[in-house]
């Protein structure tokens, strides 16, 4: 009987939790629907961009599974953003921090006002993350990188991890809200091997 | 206080937001949510009204190919009632056979009754930066404007506007584009920011009450009013996507989804934002 009890509570607050979301939100919808709306919600988009609108399979996973996916799935998200990650040829992880520094605060490219000829994409790291202490304008959706480098000892192996989270997050954090900097070719291999110095160099501001 | 004297007050914000580099997050929230509070003690003064005045008399002028107004414009509660109408929205509309919210219906009579070209007012559909809101947005902010201080009561029941809703949160979640972001990338969670902007947990009835009624808004940062599809429109710009095209599904489906969260919530419009 005790056990019917708490299991009574159990349902009762799980029902005061559901009732927040209204019912009519609970209703199916046909995924061919959704993706006829999205293909009709863009029509100026031209040839090269209607890829945008489709997501890929480790997107469709992700929302699919409200960005937590069950085990089998994390693993094979985790497996395919590790086989997606190309390296630097030389094998050094560290490049410029000062050209990192410019990289994390621009938030230039792929929108669809971004056509000034050969400016670069920035990562535009500070929307999200705190990394240097002279940069007070960052964002909280990502964690706070203050002191990456320095409390990770400078390692080698901590900056080749740091350039994978870069390259493909889902590598480490499947489902990841970060974007795949490296996969959807965002950034080259150069511009992150900077942003990973503006992390882990001694040299950086995030480490002082 | 005088209407320009408030515009001086609105200039010395836009220097405190743009001075937030430097100073303490919560000391500038701290300013804006001031120039918010003086705003509220004198509603007359938020420049968005002056759209809402000129959204008034565009609804009564013959205009257009027919040379007519949209007294004959049914927002749902009979041809030319505009009391109250925006706190129902979006609906089923049986005339047009689809679900509309504000600025998709005002399109559909600006097109059927006054004899506008659809395409035309779809093409260049939000102003620049400067700029005023475009005809079409300020008809939207004075409408929205006569169902301030009413609480949002969409009734949302027919087959039609349960799947709106259903769709709109499936677009919500959705993760497509070179950053793979979704509404949901920023607004599912309470308490971030990108920079020092502050994200509503929009699928949270408590926090998107205290936001949606706010659209259209006037914006302080790019000194107009914004539309709520202008706002998706802007969102879907930084989310590396294309243009969202004014009244589209997907744009009545995410208004349908918000106002459906947001059900209870008080309207403010036009509201007043960074």
């Amino acid at each position: 009987m005790r056990f019917a009890k708490v299991t009574a509570a159990l349902l009762a607050v799980s029902a005061a939790f559901g009732s927040e979301v209204p019912a009519q939100q609970k209703q199916k919808i046909d995924p061919a629907r959704v993706d006829g709306t999205v293909k009709s919600a863009f029509p100026t988009a031209p040839a090269d961009w209607q890829a945008r609108l489709t997501p890929d399979e480790t997107m469709q996973q992700c929302s699919a599974a409200n960005n937590t996916p069950p085990a089998a799935t994390f693993e094979t998200i985790q497996a395919r953003a590790r086989a997606s990650i190309q390296y630097p040829a030389d094998g050094k992880f560290v490049g410029n921090w000062k050209a990192g520094e410019g990289l994390a605060q621009s938030g230039y490219g792929l929108r669809f006002t971004d056509t000034t000829p050969n400016r670069v994409n920035g990562g535009n790291c500070y929307a999200c993350h705190q990394i240097t202490k002279q940069e007070v304008s960052y964002g909280t959706i990502g964690p706070s990188l203050l002191q990456y480098g320095k409390a990770r000892n400078f390692s080698e192996a901590d900056a080749k991890r740091a350039y994978e989270k870069i390259y493909d997050p889902h590598a480490s954090f499947p489902c990841s809200l970060m974007p795949r900097f490296g996969t959807n070719k965002v950034l080259t291999i150069a511009q992150i091997v900077d942003i990973v110095a503006l992390l882990m160099s001694p040299d950086s501001p995030a480490n002082k | 206080m005088q209407l320009r004297q408030w515009l001086r007050l609105g200039a010395v914000a836009v220097v405190v937001l743009s001075a937030t580099a430097q100073a303490q997050d919560d000391a500038t929230e701290k300013a804006i949510e001031k120039y918010r509070q003086m705003l509220r003690e004198d509603p007359w003064s938020n420049p968005g009204l002056l759209d809402a005045d000129r959204g008034e008399d565009l609804w009564n002028a013959a205009r257009g190919p027919k040379k007519t107004s949209l007294a004959q414009c049914d927002l749902g509660k009979g041809p030319g009632v505009v009391d109250g109408a925006f706190a129902e929205l979006p609906r089923y509309f049986a005339d047009a056979g689809k679900v509309m919210d504000l600025e998709t219906r005002l399109l559909w009579c600006m097109d059927k009754l006054q004899g506008f070209n659809r395409a035309e007012l779809v093409r260049m559909p939000h102003p620049g930066g400067g700029q005023p809101v475009k005809e079409l947005g300020a008809i939207a902010t004075y409408v929205a404007n006569k169902s301030s201080g009413m609480k949002f009561a969409p009734k949302l029941d027919h087959p039609q506007e349960k799947e709106m809703v259903a769709l709109g949160e499936a677009l919500f979640m959705r993760r497509s584009g070179p950053f793979d972001f979704a509404c949901a990338t920023c607004h599912a969670e309470s308490g971030r920011r990108i920079r020092l902007q502050g994200l509503p947990f929009l699928s949270n009835p408590e926090a998107a009450r205290k936001v949606v009624g706010e659209w259209p808004a006037y914006r302080v940062s790019t000194t107009h009013v914004m539309t709520m599809q202008h706002r998706l429109y802007d969102c879907y710009w930084q989310m590396r996507m294309p243009e969202l095209e004014l009244g589209s599904d997907a744009s009545v489906a995410l208004v349908a989804y918000l106002v459906s969260t947001a059900a209870g919530g008080e309207i403010s419009a036009p509201g007043l934002k960074r």
